[in-house]
């Protein structure tokens, strides 16, 4: 570049600064992307980023929403909780955007909440989670336990005759709630307090030797055995080389997963882990034509052929569209307007359905249990009869077994108790 | 399994009536029914659901008997495929540029290469993959292969079934070769002692288990002294009770001896791999007394020094930890020299400033990984010889990538003494580390000095790198996890001595994996922190401090 031509574009650069304060702010639709593009949550929360902003990009094409481009905010919370928060605050009033994409661990999604309430923002939440909430500012597109850890637990109950469970996972909320869901789940079923065994582990853990050890012994005692695993992000690749080592294979003790994808297993030789589990809602093996038009979008936009998808990019996916015919149908971005109008929207989802936005602000998804393959991918095994509605309040919890979350009038509450009919504030 | 296929009831029944009989159901079920052939019993695995495979399965096994080997095996790697064009089975083998190389499944003809697109997989579940391994294991338990022998003997080991008992009598009356005699004598006594209902033929299966370790035995003979609810044995006969109680109590005891050793084996190992990150921090630190924030960083280097060798060379993965090795000690090292050269040197003496610069420098190492690598975890592979363990019985094994490590850690340590004490270098960096104007008025160039002792603790870290690859994610956030364990063990020890650093890493590891099994992994790591931070206040300088004038 010569340096003419870089003044000149500095100089556009500044005039466009000036210009873009007062007209963007008629001319566009704000779109706030919360995702950490540092720190540990980096490895999967920039896939989610870029899935945004191809969704975005695509948008555009088609003419923008209500005769307007939309236009990304993207900043970077850098995998740091309070800075969420204060990343969420300086989306809602200084960039001033319509709605947000963003979050990741739920421990991050609560550090956002009470700004997103306060300011009365929009935020899409796509990955699974252990459920027991509701707000009015959030709408949930990833699972609710019943949509992926009770219908795994299911499939290897009645499939596989497991008898014996080690539910192992990283020590946080997610991993601690979904547990209990589950232990009171299989007490229910009928499983002793002996045949459960509980783990928990510091996030990313990478000495495995003992638990593992553990696990086979609890295993060898002669009725069937399975882990269900809620162990998190990256200390799976250490988890899986270790049974891999000691010799443990599917067919001794499957491994459940719900939190390792295709993205995490592009990481890893898989070949030692064919055979196990894992529950999603999506696949990138899914056949149909809505998966091979997202897939080959995805790979062009990314520029790299061996990308993969994933479960939370799909519920993205749905969240970016639905978000899109709820704006369309309200006829404006307003908060209010547009949280009504995305209850009972609805769009295709990637494996052939229909996604539902239920009035408890959570998706009817199917559910899919899938093994994985030597390759990277998974092979669908199993595949529940049509779609499972979300459930924020789990019925196996005695906490709440009685509470509803229903966003249309008249009860209009996260937290409503059915028994009393009182409604306790949005959340917890 | 859901439905138990038909001979197994059969010989089940048969059994009961006479070895003469079953002898015969066990020869009808391996010979091949020659009306139908493998071929059309082998084609409705074309396009079948999961729900019908397991039938299709048995029926191959039953009526095909050993010719469905190369169907049934094919089957269980995951390599049977079918063309979509003419439904014709093939055996596909995936090739590292794409696509897939295929063959026919009956004769073994090379039919070329083709895409993906082009071929189905016949599918496969857990179930079906139990089903296919214990077909094969009946199928091959008479091959003349010794090693397909023992599989299938282990196999039938685990899960002890009267219905194979007449093959496994069959087999014994063949079998030459000692091992394998010895393996199943076990299984018959095994099976001998579930089914048989007299004393005598019992006691005789217990004589026979004594010493036997197999899992599935001691299930048996804890389903034969299990008391009832007024605390009485459930068993009849009390002469087998309690011998069968009192082989149980000597397996038992076998088995805490060696839940011992291989507890201090993962102790041992998770101490060396403490080890290994600690000794580079060590002499950094330790001799040079820099505060050197990326320690982690260097040895994140390493790793993907060694993500970068195998990129390198595709085709020799397992000669690529040899090339790795030296690699990542040159890449880290220079890297240390040039930290050194660039920052350090300027803050000499000055901790607090050296601290928030290498801080620094460890954030700019991450973002630049991050950038150049993605965020994402590199996958480094594992070459053949450090996967899976050494069995040493059927209840202790050692992993290989864990006793590699653990050699490779005393051989770093041994070699970093020998260059301490035997080389000029070592020389110069003791005599500076003790007193550096004097070891200048001496004529050593300490400037030279101190940039070689960085880049070899630096070094180190990135030999550390190479190793941690093997057990762990190679990302950008690699040194992160390690960097406080390797200051933890290097305050433990001892600053400025290197066999502290050894005793400490080793004892550490030991001490937290005795801990693990009572408390927990996450409680385990707080009490190790709490008990040094105990132990530092009792003694500040370690478990081995520095004494006389190289105190100072």
């Amino acid at each position: 570049m010569n340096t003419r031509k870089l003044m000149s574009t500095a100089l556009l650069a500044v005039g466009g600064a000036v210009l873009s304060a007062s007209l963007y702010a008629a001319d566009t639709i704000k779109v706030g992307v919360l995702h950490s593009l540092s720190g540990t949550m980096a490895i999967s929360e920039t896939t989610l980023k870029d899935t945004v902003l191809m969704m975005i990009e695509d948008q555009n094409k088609k003419g923008g929403l209500l005769g307007k481009k939309l236009e990304p905010v993207v900043v970077d919370p850098a995998s740091n909780w309070p800075l969420f928060a204060e990343k969420t605050r300086e989306l809602l009033s200084q960039e001033e955007v319509d709605v947000i994409f963003g979050c990741w661990t739920s421990v991050s999604r609560k550090s956002v909440l009470p700004v997103i309430e306060e300011l009365n923002g929009l935020l899409f939440y796509p990955v699974q989670y252990e459920g027991e909430e509701s707000s009015k500012n959030v709408f949930y597109t990833g699972a609710a336990p019943n949509q992926q850890a009770i219908p795994a637990v299911d499939y290897l109950m009645n499939e596989l005759d497991v008898k014996r469970w080690v539910l192992a996972g990283t020590d946080y909320v997610y991993p601690r709630t979904t547990n209990k869901v589950l232990e009171a789940y299989l007490k229910a079923k009928g499983v002793a307090d002996k045949d459960i065994m509980i783990n928990y582990t510091p996030f990313g853990h990478s000495d495995w030797q003992s638990i593992v050890a553990d696990v086979k012994k609890f295993g060898s005692e002669g009725k069937k055995t399975a882990v269900v695993s809620t162990i998190n992000g990256d200390a799976n690749v250490p988890f899986y080389k270790e049974l891999g080592n000691q010799g443990i294979s599917a067919e001794d003790i499957p491994v459940v997963a719900f939190s390792v994808g295709e993205e995490e297993l592009s990481g890893i030789d898989t070949k030692p882990l064919v055979g196990h589990l894992a529950a999603w809602n999506y696949f990138q093996s899914v056949e149909s034509d809505e998966n091979d038009e997202f897939i080959a979008k995805w790979k062009k936009y990314i520029k790299d052929d061996k990308r993969v998808t994933n479960d939370p990019m799909e519920a993205t996916y749905i969240g970016f569209n639905m978000w899109v015919a709820a704006v369309e149908k309200a006829g404006t971005t307003d908060v209010d307007a547009v949280e009504q109008a995305m209850i009972g929207i609805t769009t295709p989802n990637l494996t052939g359905g229909t996604a539902v936005m239920n009035r408890n602000h959570h998706l009817s998804k199917p559910v899919l249990i899938g093994e994985i393959q030597a390759d990277g991918q998974f092979e669908v095994v199993s595949e529940t009869m049509g779609v499972v509605p979300g459930d924020a309040w789990s019925d196996y919890l005695p906490g709440s077994k009685d509470i509803v979350a229903d966003w249309v009038t008249p009860i209009r509450c996260g937290n409503f108790n059915a028994k009393t009919a009182k409604c306790s504030g949005q959340n917890m | 399994m859901n439905k138990l296929p038909i001979h197994y009831f059969l010989s089940l029944v048969i059994a009961v009536f006479g070895v003469v009989y079953s002898q015969q159901s066990a020869a009808e079920s391996s010979t091949p029914n020659p009306s139908v052939t493998l071929a059309e019993l082998s084609e409705p695995l074309v396009g079948a659901n999961l729900r019908k495979m397991p039938a299709l399965v048995e029926r191959l096994e039953l009526e095909a008997g050993t010719t469905a080997l190369p169907v049934l095996e094919a089957l269980l790697a995951g390599e049977l495929y079918y063309q979509r064009s003419d439904k014709r089975l093939v055996r596909a083998v995936s090739q590292t540029e794409g696509g897939f190389q295929i063959s026919d499944v009956f004769s073994t003809d090379a039919l070329g290469s083709v895409a993906k697109k082009q071929i189905r997989k016949v599918k496969l579940n857990n179930a079906l993959r139990v089903q296919l391994r214990a077909a094969i294991g009946r199928l091959t338990l008479l091959s003349d292969d010794p090693k397909l022998r023992l599989t299938a003997i282990e196999n039938m080991l685990k899960k002890p079934d009267q219905a194979n008992l007449e093959l496994l009598q069959q087999a014994r009356a063949q079998e030459t070769d000692s091992d394998i005699v010895d393996l199943l004598n076990e299984a018959l006594a095994l099976n001998l002692l579930i089914a048989a209902t007299d004393r005598q033929p019992r006691l005789q299966a217990l004589r026979e288990l004594e010493g036997s370790l197999q899992p599935a035995v001691r299930n048996a003979l804890q389903a034969l002294v299990a008391l009832d609810a007024d605390a009485q044995p459930l068993e009849q006969d009390i002469v087998v009770f309690t011998s069968a109680s009192r082989l149980l109590d000597k397996i038992d005891g076998k088995l805490g001896f060696y839940a011992f050793l291989e507890t201090l084996f993962f102790g041992l190992s998770l101490g060396s791999v403490l080890l290994l990150i600690a000794t580079g921090l060590a002499i950094t630190f330790g001799v040079m007394g820099v505060i050197n924030m990326a320690h982690g960083e260097l040895i994140m280097l390493g790793a993907y020094t060694t993500y970068v060798v195998q990129l390198l060379m595709p085709n020799h993965i397992e000669y690529s930890l040899l090339v790795a090795v030296p690699a990542a000690f040159l890449v880290s090292g220079l890297v240390g020299i040039l930290i050194e050269r660039s920052v350090i040197r300027f803050l000499h003496g000055r901790p607090l400033e050296t601290l928030l610069a290498t801080f620094g420098v460890s954030l700019i190492l991450q973002q630049a990984v991050r950038s150049i690598f993605s965020p994402l975890n590199r996958q480094v592979a594992t070459p053949e010889w450090m996967s899976g363990s050494l069995e040493i019985n059927s209840i202790f094994s050692l992993t290989y990538n864990r006793l590699y490590v653990f050699l490779f850690a005393l051989l770093v340590f041994v070699l970093l003494q020998l260059i301490l004490k035997r080389t000029t270098l070592g020389l110069n960096v003791r005599a500076v580390s003790q007193n550096r104007s004097m070891a200048k008025a001496m004529g050593v160039k300490t400037d030279w000095v101190d940039a070689m002792t960085f880049g070899l603790g630096s070094g180190v870290a990135g030999l550390a790198g190479v190793a941690l690859s093997q057990l762990t994610n190679v990302g950008p956030n690699l040194g992160q996890a390690y960097i406080i364990d390797s200051f933890m063990v290097v305050v433990f020890g001892g600053v400025g001595n290197l066999w502290g650093t050894l005793v400490a890493g080793l004892s550490l590891g030991v001490f937290t994996k005795f801990l693990e099994p009572a408390t927990g992994a996450v409680m385990a790591k707080i009490l190790v922190l709490v008990f040094i931070v105990l132990f530092i206040q009792k003694r500040p300088r370690g478990l081995f401090p520095q004494q006389g004038r190289a105190a100072e």
